[in-house]
């Protein structure tokens, strides 16, 4: 995760290697367009070298064929090229991961007993010791115990984590370094199944299955293929005809070498080369967000989600309520309320308390005091007062400043003969029902304001959603927050819609419910609970630190954690699919000029008639030099765009958030149109440098 | 001007009619009330008692599929029957003789497939009797079949995760009872009219001034020249179609002949946006099937009109009609071709290169311009399931249409669809080139030869049944030959149509977001053309090289075939 350089040596010198030795049958057959062209390199081949044994002065050794079987084979290994060095980086990430794993020793506990055996021996329910500076053995969930964990060998992050029995953080991945503490960890998955392994596995594409949108443009693509060999197939006998009819002897008819030229310049190369790249390098472009997916569907499944389910905190709000404002009470002067507010939390560790302290300070100026000379005797939050505050004696006089929900400090003013202000009663009323969370402040027997707390919306969120919007993505908000808290924050974030109130089950309801509707869903999750919504997610993200239950459940993992990570991986789900297509267009345009090129060098003796070329030689309107450099410059043209297309398929065609019509009339001007147009230069191009030999 | 005369009555015509005509398909085929009811209602009831099947049963896929193929095979035997012993028949004043084998088999595939290909004379190979129970009766039911395949995909794509696509049954019978018959009804007393035959009498001898005994055939004509252009059939009574005098004879029988052709067919494109409830929908097709015609008549026209020296400047009038003209000529060539149809009132053999390749064009990209009955509808909706899938895939979403993904499944069935009509003509037109059997049939030798035996396979895998005319085929090879061929292009491409609608039938609905795919503007339009331009430009360009488009450059250097 930490090699972020496009393509650097050692990968390209193992691609290199990788695309010879998948020249195996056995492995070009899974792609059917390159197969039919190694087919065509074999036949040529031996064409070539039947030709140049012959002895005779007609038949030696032919340059064209020679020629044109190496280009073939050029095409066939240009096209593994692309797949190796798709695989390249996830190779190198997983040689890394592997070293790590393979000298793991670990501390089983058998019966009381410790004994030291190998990683790889570790069975499912076993318990293992791990104490500061062992790396954890393999995947499982501490039992006792708490510990910092250095998870940088799968995150790449550095910072460590805390990781502890009991609640939502109790899971731990093998192959990751404990760093303080110690704890007992119960084993949850057989050696050889780990995350790890199945991180490995699927960096390495072994366990790469072809997806359902890639089974079906390959089936495209064999059946254009078929469309393209019976073209082809028949043109013998047309051309039998034709010769006949132009008064030719029919050993002028084509030759095999240049039918098979002819079909694997129609037959969609480009894209059947660099389809499985395209696959891979999606992967690899997660992965890059440190986002594992466990298989391709998943990725391309983001692609088509238009419901993304959101929790609320850490997504869309930090979490904390937080300070937002004071509000003093009726004659109360503003500064005087933020000195109290700011004095009765001086002692609340609380994000919130933290939070009036830096309010006050950063709003109202108000420094922190010295309270030594005041006094103060501070008044912890306790279940029973449901108030925290502070006592403190001011020029003799004893204050007691006092913070708390309006029921607390109500029966607090009433208990020291005060009188609750119904202007502020009805504020706080107010307030609560904007989905805010009002503390009331007092001084001895007078109420002196409120303080506003809000959950915060994070920054940039709403364009956030914005641009999803646009993309045709619905956003809808999970909380457990009441419906009008939830109605208040969702407005404010920008969200479409909201569940407020929201079980563990209601979640998994509403999925099913879009679901039903035809909506493809998408949601982030941690906890236990939200196993079984993100097994029924169409594209569920577990956060790693989440927990074991929660990450099986899910069908990609977030490394970082990070809840937002949804929409990123939504863009490269699209940007996945849109190169899918891109390719795809560009590849069949390419197919005219080919033609161009092709038709008239094979048929320039027809219809002679007394002049030196055929009629049809009107159609060679790149005026290409000869008929064999014709048909060379196809088929070097043919093999030449698939090596320059590997950084397109790799790094995907760019994906913007704009409206659907817009990016489709871009892409189609780029890959339609100069599909069609590109080839006529190239192969004009190099039917000019093939002249100069 | 003679152009504009008559090209734009009949487009203003068609743009008028087929709106009411294509809302009152589409109440039909949806069962809903229409004011044919109350004629036809009580005989569709009795036709439901009288035929032991169940009217009342949704089917899925396979049993539609089942229900249609047994139809067909029931009426092939019939008319195959009827065929080889119609000496022995009534109605058949004449004296005409059985059919030989091949031929019988021929004629009957051709007209179960609504291809009606002929490779017999009408006046001197059959009887009334055949004409009228066989032949008639096909022309009926095989254009309704073609509007029940059409209604089935639509209800597949449109139904929201069930299994059945309609009842085969029932859409043939209201097809046949509420569109074909009340329409050919009209068409036939308007013909009968004008003076087309409609008897039953012996043929006529008649002395001309010069004192040569001609025959003129007579026959039940109009009733069935009525459904053989309104059911894109073409199957003519007489053996030169709708240049015979007694088919055709006056301009205003031309200009309703014409009409009919296209009428049904361009309706069922507001049939379309009906029945899936999306006016945009049928509007693009109807939009890029217009195009495509214009085109093509463009070019035809354009090609028809030049001046050539060979022929001392003339514009090309061989083996045209002089009272219908160039333009009308290529008018009818051209939307005989477009809409499967087949009837022609002129030598399609004589049609410049050009307008000849054009007329192939629009039968080698599987009768999409319009198109059969039903069938045009159905064949490209396979283009823009295709075009969903190639250029879908640009917006960043695994491709949907009207909501439904298009998978491996639909893809497998619309290229099976697409392959099987590309696999007659080429491989089928390859043998035809290379044994003596296939060339012996030629009239005429060069690339023109090639394009004749071209236009033959087109014709019978398109289901078209037009010929050129100058290929003889009245042999057992081409007999049996564009036999197979007539029925790969029909079922080749009915099966797999229906299959995908039983399968899309079972998927959900996805509702239409910012970031679905559209498929009813300007741009999906362009992008149809291209796919279709690009897929059959493709399969065929190199042996369309070969044909007419060297005979169209010879030509220009004056060499004649």
């Amino acid at each position: 995760m930490t090699n972020h350089k496009f393509i650097d040596r050692k990968i390209l010198l193992e691609a290199v290697k990788g695309a010879f030795i998948k020249l195996n049958p056995h492995s070009l057959i899974k792609n059917p367009v390159i197969f039919i062209v190694a087919l065509g390199a074999v036949v040529t081949s031996i064409i070539t070298i039947f030709n140049s044994q012959l002895a005779n002065v007609e038949h030696c050794f032919s340059i064209f064929h020679f020629q044109l079987s190496l280009w073939l084979w050029i095409t066939v290994l240009f096209a593994n090229f692309s797949e190796s060095i798709a695989e390249g980086r996830g190779k190198a990430q997983a040689e890394s991961l592997k070293a790590n794993r393979s000298q793991t020793k670990a501390r089983k506990l058998t019966d009381g007993k410790e004994e030291m055996i190998a990683a790889s021996l570790l069975k499912k329910d076993d318990i293992v010791i791990c104490e500061a500076g062992d790396t954890i053995p393999s995947d499982g969930e501490i039992i006792e115990g708490i510990a910092s964990v250095d998870e940088s060998a799968i995150t790449g992050e550095s910072a460590p984590v805390i990781r502890e029995s009991g609640g939502d953080r109790n899971a731990v991945t093998g192959g990751t370094k404990v760093l303080s503490d110690r704890m007992i960890i119960k084993i949850t998955s057989d050696a050889g199944n780990t995350f790890i392994d199945r991180m490995i596995s699927l960096v390495e594409g072994a366990q790469r299955k072809k997806t359902p949108n890639e089974i079906a443009l390959t089936i495209l693509l064999i059946s254009l293929s078929v469309i393209f060999i019976i073209a082809v197939a028949t043109l013998p006998a047309f051309f039998g005809y034709s010769l006949k009819a132009s008064g030719l002897p029919l050993s002028q008819n084509l030759t095999l070498p240049v039918l098979i030229a002819l079909l694997v310049c129609l037959i969609p190369t480009t894209i059947g080369g660099l389809l499985s790249a395209i696959g891979i390098s999606g992967m690899d472009r997660l992965m890059k967000r440190n986002v594992i997916a466990t298989s391709g569907h998943a990725i391309e499944a983001a692609g088509d989600v238009d419901v993304l389910l959101l929790d609320k905190t850490g997504t869309i709000t930090f979490g904390n309520r937080m300070a937002h404002e004071f509000i003093p009470a009726e004659n109360i002067d503003l500064i005087t309320l933020a000195n109290a507010a700011q004095l009765s939390s001086l002692s609340d560790e609380t994000p919130e308390g933290r939070s009036v302290v830096v309010l006050a300070k950063e709003k109202y100026g108000i420094r922190k005091q010295d309270l030594t000379k005041m006094d103060a005797d501070f008044v912890p939050f306790t279940a029973q007062t449901r108030m925290s505050g502070v006592d403190i004696r001011i020029s003799g006089k004893r204050k007691q400043i006092r913070k708390g929900s309006v029921e607390a400090i109500r029966s607090f003013i009433l208990n020291n003969n005060g009188y609750f202000p119904k202007q502020t009663e009805e504020k706080a009323k107010e307030l609560a029902q904007m989905g805010a969370t009002p503390l009331i402040v007092a001084e001895d027997n007078h109420v002196l304001g409120i303080i506003h707390l809000k959950d915060t919306v994070k920054g940039g969120i709403k364009q956030r959603f914005a641009q999803l919007r646009k993309m045709g993505i619905r956003t809808v908000m999970i909380t457990g927050d009441n419906p009008l808290t939830a109605a208040a924050i969702a407005a404010e974030a920008g969200v479409d819609d909201f569940l407020a109130e929201a079980k563990p089950e209601d979640k998994l309801q509403r999925i099913r419910d879009e679901q039903a509707k035809g909506h493809l869903v998408g949601m982030i999750g941690d906890g236990t609970n939200d196993a079984p919504a993100l097994a029924q997610s169409d594209v569920g993200i577990a956060m790693n630190n989440g927990t074991q239950a929660a990450r099986e459940a899910g069908n990609m993992v977030d490394l970082d954690s990070n809840p937002t990570k949804l929409i990123e991986v939504v863009e490269v789900g699209k940007q996945l699919l849109m190169t899918r297509g891109a390719l795809t267009t560009f590849s069949i345009a390419n197919d005219v000029a080919k033609y161009f090129a092709i038709i008239p060098a094979i048929a320039v003796s027809l219809y002679a008639g007394t002049s030196e070329n055929g009629v049809l030689s009107v159609l060679n309107i790149m005026k290409l030099s000869s008929p064999e450099n014709a048909v060379l410059s196809a088929v070097i043209f043919n093999a030449l765009i698939i090596i320059l297309l590997i950084p397109l398929a790799l790094k995907g065609v760019k994906y913007r958030t704009e409206p659907v019509t817009t990016s489709l009339i871009r892409n189609l001007l780029i890959y339609g149109l100069g599909g069609l147009i590109t080839p006529f230069i190239g192969i004009k191009l190099i039917d000019m440098i093939l002249q100069l030999f | 001007m003679e152009i504009l005369r008559t090209v734009l009555p009949f487009t203003f015509l068609l743009i008028v009619v087929a709106p009411f005509l294509g809302n009152y398909i589409y109440k039909v085929l949806d069962g809903q009330k229409h004011f044919m009811l109350p004629i036809f209602g009580k005989p569709e009831k009795v036709i439901y008692k009288l035929s032991s099947v169940n009217f009342s049963e949704s089917m899925d896929f396979k049993k539609y599929c089942l229900a249609l193929l047994t139809f067909h095979f029931f009426g092939f035997v019939i008319l195959f029957i009827l065929l080889s012993t119609q000496r022995w028949l009534p109605f058949n004043p004449q004296h005409v003789d059985n059919m030989n084998w091949h031929t019988a088999l021929n004629t009957s595939i051709s007209f179960v497939t609504n291809t009606n290909w002929q490779s017999y004379a009408g006046e001197t190979g059959l009887s009334y009797f055949s004409q009228m129970i066989g032949l008639t009766v096909q022309n009926f039911v095989s254009a309704a079949t073609g509007i029940a395949v059409f209604a089935a995909l639509v209800r597949g794509i449109t139904g929201q995760t069930v299994q059945s696509i309609g009842n085969f049954w029932v859409d043939l019978t209201r097809s046949v009872l509420y569109i074909l018959l009340p329409l050919s009804i009209i068409w036939a007393v308007l013909l009968a009219g004008e003076g087309v035959v409609q008897n039953i009498n012996p043929y006529t001898e008649a002395i001309t001034l010069e004192g040569v005994t001609q025959i003129i055939p007579q026959g039940p004509a109009a009733s069935q020249i009525a459904i053989k252009q309104l059911g894109t059939n073409g199957g003519g009574f007489f053996n030169t179609n709708s240049a015979h005098p007694l088919e055709n004879p006056t301009p205003f029988s031309n200009f309703l002949e014409l009409f009919a052709i296209l009428l049904i067919p361009v309706s069922l494109t507001f049939t379309y946006s009906k029945m899936v409830k999306s006016p945009g929908q049928g509007r693009v097709l109807f939009a890029v099937m217009s195009i495509l015609f214009l085109s093509g008549l463009a070019i035809s026209l354009y090609s028809e009109y030049q001046p050539s020296e060979i022929w001392g400047n003339l514009s090309y009038m061989e083996g045209k009609e002089t009272r219908n003209g160039i333009a009308g000529s290529v008018l009818w060539s051209e939307v005989t071709t477009a809409a499967s149809s087949g009837s022609v009132n002129t030598m399609h053999d004589s049609l410049s290169p050009l307008s000849g390749m054009v007329a192939m064009v629009n039968m080698m990209i599987g009768e999409v311009i319009f198109g059969g009955v039903g069938a045009g509808m159905y064949s490209m909706i396979i283009f823009v399931i295709l075009t969903v899938f190639i250029a879908g895939l640009m917006v960043g979403r695994t491709p949907e249409f009207l909501g439904k993904k298009i998978e491996a499944f639909e893809i497998k069935m619309c290229m099976l669809a697409v392959l099987a009509p590309a696999i007659v003509i080429l491989i089928f037109s390859a043998i035809a080139c290379c044994i003596p059997a296939g060339l012996s049939g030629l009239n005429n030798t060069g690339p023109h030869g090639l394009s004749e035996i071209l236009y033959a396979f087109g014709s019978t895998a398109g289901n078209n049944g037009s010929s050129f005319a100058g290929l003889n085929v009245h042999s057992i090879f081409y007999n049996i030959l564009t036999a197979v061929g007539m029925l790969i292009g029909r079922f080749g491409v009915i099966i797999p149509v229906l299959a995908i609608a039983g399968n899309l039938g079972q998927k959900k609905i996805t509702p239409v977001s910012q970031g679905t795919f559209r498929t009813d503007n300007w741009l999906f339009g362009g992008l149809l053309i291209a796919i279709i331009l690009i897929v059959g430009g493709l399969t065929f360009f190199p042996v369309l090289s070969l044909g007419p488009v060297a005979e169209h450059f010879l030509l220009q250097n004056g060499i004649l075939f």
